[in-house]
């Protein structure tokens, strides 16, 4: 199918147009608001690329399914919002120990529970990075245009297959159902990342890995040599084992893949953050509304705005804002802008250990923070 | 043109996000930068229903629209819940069989047209509202070129409707060059 | 010295097994591993999916593809498996708790799918990893540890669950019935579509001493005096058949097309095969 390469995308539609690039050949999910334009395309477009796609009969067969295919082979990816995300949390941990690469996207919704379906919100910031039982590695990654939506996808999916880890795409109502301009760049165009694949695992030592490397090269089923899979502590061999020993370093080299390279993971945009007076912290579709802000501000006579957004929310960029901070003599306040009671604040509160204030904004209601909310807060606080 | 953000507003099943989804496609094509989006769920079932799009010429950062350039209305409903949600300088493109409050008939630039009346008697395809629609709002605010319009409108209108579709937008345009 | 099927089919390095002395699910699982070598399969090709429990352990010991999975969501993942890879044959190992209770919704559309997935549910009547609480299939009035009282749910007829559910191949074997069992395996491999095996186990530690049931010969005896294969009991009139279970081949149905054949065509009909 030749696609134009410039096209008006929903946000949900350029996420699998994304993943196709990237390379998924599967997809299993079940529906719900506001992801579910995630599922009907993948519906329409995987088969026309040789991919496959299966409605599951619930959330948690969604994952399990597309974990099942990723082990077969085919990068694969599942969708879903709020409610859906929690019930797949077990299956997250089960591809972080197992090390099965993955994309779960998560649309969130404003809300506990059913909450409000189409509303946008980013309450699930934290469940992305703790929603899973037991200390475990995990990708973050949260897109605020329908052009991100389409090219952190690839970076999702080569994260997955890189470090062999679940990737979760947080995105937000905002996002998802936005529509604008996206640049469909073609597979020859795009850094494509697969799994490494060892067809004989010396034995059966699947999960060892080379000196100086945190990441098992990895097989599909019926390609090599076979092996076991398990959720449970395994040693080298893949098998369980309960020795304290092998389980320390085995958690230890899961967590350490990620921290160790977060170097190669993390990922922000910095706007006039080297010398603002203000500058606010914000991610997803958030940014929408502080980059507003910041095209009022400039027609004013107003204070210096700069914006720090993680585009890797986790691992956070830790050390970008902590340069920032740093260097800019200027900043006299921070403002996470976020449509939560309060989550990435935590994370920022942590890192500048009170050199400058850190101030929360924040909305909860199902409606958007607006720019001009941004600039009134940024009034009252100064 | 540097900045133009149109608001239509309808009766769930009128096509007013088709309608909003065909503008901003049709302006895209031709270069500029866009962004819609729509009012979704229980307020997009029945009821009034919302969808919005913005055109520019710069880059759009905040993807909502406070008050627009332009305001569309195709019924009574819609336009009681949006028309305080303006700016002086805002256009209202409405049905003519709503009433339109007087101080807005003073404040305002007001097309009353018979979009609903026309869709169903002289294009006779009560789905063709929308399109008439587009053509009335894109000679106002001349967002798109028209063959990106049309174009557009082929794109998004079922196949064996194109003509009838293609007058529609036709006679929306000629419905605002024709009123006094 | 292990057999030389054992030597085979098993990961011999991983043995012994975790399971209880006298527990049912060694023989069942011989008895896959026996099916899947007279099947004459490449042991490259072919996928062993488990859930958690008792029975899915038994992933680790085979010398497949295997993947122990999370609690009741084997057939989940299996049809990931399956569609990713359609050449595979995907075996699942699943329990009575893991297929029946918390997986009872998978098993349910699995069948629904037809799609070519075989799965033999070690039924031990009871939850034995957790220690003995009553499942899906404790019989009704019969006692776990959390039915102290005796057991006021009633009980599935898993075969005729999944009948009803859309499986085109379903039966139903014993631990006792070993070359029986075996065959039926073998049959439910060879079938190109969704199959579903209950292997009656047997518990003695906890379901047969809970409900005083004797030792595992003891509840091997009881299988062998109370299951009648299908096919004879078919000509037996019904005063001879109450009381009796009915094991072998239960039902069977050829006429519905295979869920990943009509994937395939679809693909096909997009041009997303070239």
């Amino acid at each position: 199918m030749s696609e134009k390469r410039f096209k008006l995308l929903q946000g949900n539609e350029a996420v699998v147009e994304g993943a196709i690039a990237a390379g998924m050949r599967f997809y299993a999910g079940y529906p719900i608001t506001p992801s579910t334009e995630i599922a009907e395309r993948s519906a329409l477009r995987l088969p026309q690329v040789g991919g496959k796609f299966v409605q599951m009969e619930d959330e948690i067969g969604g994952i399990a399914a597309a974990l099942g295919a990723s082990v077969a082979g085919l990068k694969s990816m599942t969708a879903t919002s709020g409610p859906g995300f929690s019930l797949k949390q077990e299956n997250i941990g089960y591809a972080a120990i197992a090390e099965i690469p993955i994309v779960i996207v998560d649309v969130q919704r404003e809300g506990p529970s059913t909450g409000l379906p189409t509303s946008p919100s980013q309450g699930d910031l934290m469940q992305s990075k703790w929603g899973t039982h037991g200390d475990h590695p995990v990708i973050v990654i949260s897109p605020s245009s329908v052009q991100e939506c389409y090219s952190e996808t690839v970076r999702a999916f080569n994260m997955a297959e890189r470090f062999r880890v679940p990737v979760i795409f947080l995105m937000d109502e905002i996002i998802g159902h936005l529509r604008e301009g996206c640049e469909m760049i073609p597979p020859e165009e795009l850094t494509i990342s697969n799994r490494r694949i060892d067809r004989k695992f010396n034995g059966t030592m699947a999960y060892a890995v080379q000196e100086g490397n945190y990441v098992p090269e990895f097989a599909p089923f019926g390609k090599g040599d076979h092996f076991n899979v398990t959720g449970l502590f395994h040693d080298l061999d893949g098998f369980p084992t309960n020795d304290n020993q092998k389980t320390d370093s085995q958690e230890r080299r899961l967590l350490d893949k990620i921290t160790k390279r977060r170097d190669r993971i993390q990922k922000w945009e910095e706007v006039e953050c080297e010398d603002c007076e203000t500058m606010i912290v914000c991610f997803g579709g958030t940014a929408r509304a502080v980059q507003g802000a910041m095209d009022e501000a400039k027609k004013q006579d107003f204070f210096k705005i700069g914006m720090f957004r993680p585009i890797t929310v986790w691992p956070f960029p830790e050390e970008a804002l902590n340069k920032i901070i740093r260097q800019n003599k200027h900043l006299r306040q921070i403002i996470v802008a976020e449509h939560n009671d309060g989550q990435m604040v935590l994370e920022v509160q942590r890192i500048v250990e009170g050199r400058v204030p850190v101030i929360h904004l924040g909305k909860i209601d199902g409606t958007t923070i607006t720019p001009e909310e941004v600039l009134k807060k940024i009034e009252e606080e100064y | 043109m540097a900045k133009t953000e149109i608001r239509m507003t309808g009766s769930g099943g009128q096509g007013v996000i088709m309608g909003t989804i065909i503008l901003a496609e049709a302006a895209y094509e031709d270069g500029k930068q866009v962004v819609q989006c729509q009012a979704y769920g229980p307020e997009a079932r029945g009821g009034s229903s919302k969808a919005e799009t913005i055109v520019s010429d710069d880059r759009i950062h905040y993807t909502k629209i406070k008050y627009p350039d332009l305001l569309l209305s195709l019924t009574q409903e819609s336009l009681d819940k949006f028309k305080d949600a303006v700016k002086e300088s805002t256009i209202f493109v409405v049905d003519s069989d709503i009433e339109v409050p007087e101080e807005i008939m003073k404040a305002h630039k007001v097309y009353s047209l018979p979009i609903l009346d026309s869709a169903r008697n002289v294009i006779k395809n009560k789905m063709s509202a929308n399109i008439i629609s587009c053509g009335a709002v894109n000679e106002l605010t001349h967002v798109a070129t028209q063959e990106a319009l049309e174009a557009a409108v082929l794109n998004h209108v079922p196949k064996g409707t194109g003509d009838s579709n293609l007058a529609a937008l036709r006679l929306g345009a000629q419905l605002i060059k024709e009123y006094k | 010295m292990p057999s030389k099927l054992i030597e085979k089919t098993l990961r011999v390095n991983r043995l012994p097994h975790i399971w209880c002395p006298g527990c049912g699910h060694g023989i069942l699982m011989r008895d896959v591993a026996q099916a899947i070598d007279n099947c004459g399969l490449d042991p490259d090709k072919v996928v062993i999916v488990s859930g958690i429990g008792c029975s899915s352990r038994a992933a680790g010991y085979m010398n497949y593809n295997t993947l122990h999975t999370t609690h009741g969501r084997a057939l989940a993942f299996a049809t990931g498996v399956k569609m990713a890879n359609p050449d595979l044959t995907v075996i699942c190992i699943t329990g009575d708790g893991d297929c029946t209770a918390i997986g009872g919704n998978h098993l349910i559309h699995a069948c629904r799918r037809n799609i070519d997935i075989t799965s033999i549910v070690f039924n031990n009547n009871i939850y034995g990893m957790t220690g003995g609480q009553y499942s899906p299939t404790t019989p009704h009035g019969e006692k776990g540890t959390t039915a102290p009282y005796g057991n006021i749910d009633y009980n599935f007829d898993i075969p005729k669950l999944a009948e009803a559910a859309g499986a085109t191949f379903t039966g139903r074997c014993t631990a006792y019935h070993a070359p029986q069992a075996i065959k039926l395996i073998e049959d439910a491999i060879k079938h190109h579509g969704f199959s579903l095996i209950e292997g009656m186990s047997v518990c003695p530690t906890y379901y047969g001493r809970k409900n005083k049931k004797g030792d595992s010969v003891a509840m091997m005896n009881w299988q062998k005096d109370t299951c009648i294969d299908a096919k004879v009991a078919s000509k037996l009139p019904p005063e001879k058949l109450e009381g009796k279970i009915l094991i072998g081949e239960l039902s069977r149905d050829e006429s519905k097309e295979e869920y990943t054949d009509m994937y395939m065509k679809i693909i096909e009909k997009c041009g997303g095969n070239k």
